[in-house]
């Protein structure tokens, strides 16, 4: 059985699994707008890239990020068939630019990858969480990884 | 400096400064006067706005910005010498990270930023001592001027210092540590490995921490680790009392001797060691102190550049969408800030300095955006214990508590090994099934084995959520924030509990 007492101002409760698993009755409000200005992803409702979007980590601010940029939205308003065919040029020279960089932008470890770099221009890759710098870093990596592998 | 011989693994050497450099230009788009996590989260909030920004951060401290949360938590876990020598962490998941938000090369030369068709980011070493406001212009402490079209103040806070400590000898002093940055990490490494005994003053987040860090390698090494602090309980002034109290025992169980309700009141240096005496009068024999009791925000400029500063909370006065004055804005731990949602507010923390910096960031670029992000927080406190909070979490606010009653599937061998056998009974009864009861459940007087291992702490004001803390659960911090957003003003919060599933994080 749930059970609750009081320590002056503060109140606690203990409550069992089954208690809990009945359904709330409270009434939270949900700002539908509000909430897809929180955490809007990669890409915005409008369709639009979102530039500030943390999973991106340092590629649009990095010294390659105008070059990223202007491969990237290339490759997410591409009509072409396969997507991104057309990109070639603002591809070779964003892999200019990084070449450059060995650090910042390390070689080709894991050719695989390349595939999913179709995902970065996907509503999928919206797991925005300004909340943690681990997982923001931990998307920064795949998408450095994506992009130098294509 | 500690002096003490022991053999202990090789002492570190803290990473290269950032050179002063000579070259400067003497006009830049975007002035970033602080390079922390605040100026780190402005620069990538700038350059996703205006991608060929110019960008210039002036930095006293003279490193790469970075994040400090590990120096008190993940980087005391390492085993690995090498990587901690560079600064490296392991992940939860594993996977090793370095402090350094970015490398070196990721930033650009300053004399090189001017002619940058795509613009960059580009960091110094340097002190500005005076902003003027109306002539968009900076000094340096060198002479030089800088002028700017936007510029953020993210000077952060510098750590206080103990009175007694304060006033103590050069002795006592040379053994003192203010726990803030990456030297304050290499020295107290460099200590723990050669001190018999640690004392660490403060029952907040950093000195709580460190306790249990440090109470982790006291178990290996034999180190004597003491925590002193004159509230309650750890965390006395955020989390209610109760929970403060059983956190302390956890403390105790890491190997940390705590002394709770406890004031210093002399440190003096005899026979190679810092004796502090406690307002009990009791007495603790170390080799070395930390102090970690709180940071003051650094408003130097505000005396210099006439900025306002907050007569309550301290720190620079903006309004709610960051600025301070026309562009000039402020972020990180050196503002104090309207909250549409929650009023004035200040905060010193790691994802209040992101966000704000980005938001700051956002508005330097033209966005005009009130702060409405939540910011959170999040802290560890050895292996039982790690906790994520938004918005206010005061333990002077009223406070309800809900915690994951134990089951009848996990709940006998927890309890046992929690209580002992004198407590079997207890056991017993808990375990029995019980059918599911549809109302709030019935006052009961306090038991023995009251378990606070999971739930979710919800702080009131005028019956209105302000605060929200989640203990031992994970991942809901977004049910939070719209719980917080809503306010659930007369909500029964029993009822709003039942929104995170505690039984299952």
């Amino acid at each position: 059985m749930s059970y609750c007492r009081k320590e002056g101002k503060d109140e606690i409760i203990f409550a069992t699994k089954e208690d809990l698993a009945v359904p709330s009755t409270a009434i939270i409000k949900v700002d539908v707008e509000a909430e897809e200005q929180e955490e809007p992803g990669l890409i915005l409702p409008s369709g639009e890239i979102n530039w500030n979007c943390p999973c991106l980590g340092g590629m649009a601010s990095g010294p390659c990020g105008v070059q990223f940029r202007e491969a990237f939205s290339c490759f997410h308003y591409s009509e072409a068939e396969p997507k991104g065919s057309d990109c070639y040029e603002h591809f070779r020279k964003m892999q200019d630019c990084m070449a450059g960089y060995p650090e910042l932008y390390p070689g080709k470890e894991d050719e695989e990858e390349g595939k999913e770099f179709s995902n970065i221009g996907s509503a999928e890759v919206d797991e925005v969480q300004t909340d943690s710098t681990n997982a923001e870093d931990d998307e920064s990596h795949k998408i450095k990884d994506v992009s130098s592998a294509s | 400096m500690i002096m003490c011989n022991s053999a202990g693994p090789p002492p570190l050497t803290p990473p290269e400064r950032l050179p002063v450099a000579k070259a400067i230009p003497e006009h830049v788009p975007y002035l970033l006067i602080g390079g922390g996590t605040a100026s780190f989260g402005a620069f990538r909030s700038i350059k996703a706005r205006d991608p060929t920004a110019k960008v210039l951060i002036i930095t006293e401290e003279g490193r790469l910005p970075y994040m400090r949360p590990p120096l008190s938590k993940e980087l005391w876990f390492s085993e690995d010498r090498a990587s901690l020598q560079q600064m490296k962490f392991k992940q939860w998941n594993g996977k090793e990270r370095s402090i350094f938000f970015e490398p070196e090369s990721f930033y650009m030369k300053p004399d090189q930023l001017e002619g940058q068709e795509n613009g960059g980011v580009a960091i110094v070493q340097g002190k500005v001592v005076k902003l003027d406001a109306s002539k968009k212009k900076v000094l340096l402490d060198d002479g030089k001027e800088i002028s700017f079209d936007k510029c953020l103040i993210a000077t952060g806070g510098r750590p206080k210092n103990h009175p007694v400590l304060e006033k103590a000898s050069e002795e006592v002093r040379a053994r003192t540590i203010l726990f803030r940055n990456i030297d304050d990490f290499v020295e107290l490494d460099s200590a723990v490995n050669s001190s018999e005994a640690i004392a660490i003053i403060g029952g907040g987040f950093l000195g709580s921490e460190l306790a249990c860090a440090l109470g982790k390698k006291s178990q290996e090494t034999g180190l004597k680790v003491y925590q002193i602090f004159p509230e309650k309980g750890n965390m006395g002034r955020v989390l209610p009392e109760y929970l403060c109290k059983w956190t302390t025992k956890k403390v105790q169980e890491e190997g940390v001797e705590v002394f709770a309700n406890s004031g210093v009141i002399a440190a003096h240096y005899r026979d190679n060691k810092v004796i502090l005496t406690l307002d009990n009068g009791k007495q603790v024999k170390v080799d070395c102190v930390v102090a970690a009791v709180g940071i003051e925000p650094n408003v130097d400029l505000a005396s210099t550049s006439g900025l306002e500063v907050d007569e309550i909370h301290g720190g620079f006065r903006v309004n709610a969408e960051l600025e301070a004055r026309s562009n000039i804005w402020v972020a990180g731990d050196a503002f104090c800030f309207y909250d549409i949602k929650l009023g004035r507010r200040r905060v010193e923390h790691h994802d209040h300095a992101v966000v704000s910096g980005r938001l700051a960031g956002e508005n330097m670029t033209g966005a005009s955006k009130p702060y409405w992000h939540q910011s959170m927080f999040w802290s560890d406190l050895g292996p039982h214990i790690g906790y994520e909070a938004i918005g206010i979490v005061d333990s002077s606010l009223p406070t309800v508590g809900v915690f994951a009653k134990a089951t009848s599937k996990d709940t006998p061998q927890a309890v046992v090994e929690e209580t002992g056998e004198g407590l079997r009974s207890e056991t017993e009864r808990i375990a029995l099934p019980s059918a599911p009861s549809a109302g709030k459940p019935a006052l009961c007087v306090p038991q023995e084995s009251d378990d606070f291992g999971r739930g979710v702490v919800f702080y009131r004001r005028n019956n209105i959520i302000v605060g929200i803390l989640l203990w031992n659960t994970f991942n809901k911090m977004p049910i939070a924030r719209k719980i917080l957003r809503d306010g659930a003003e007369n909500e029964d919060l029993y009822e709003v509990a039942k929104l995170f599933n505690i039984h299952e994080s």
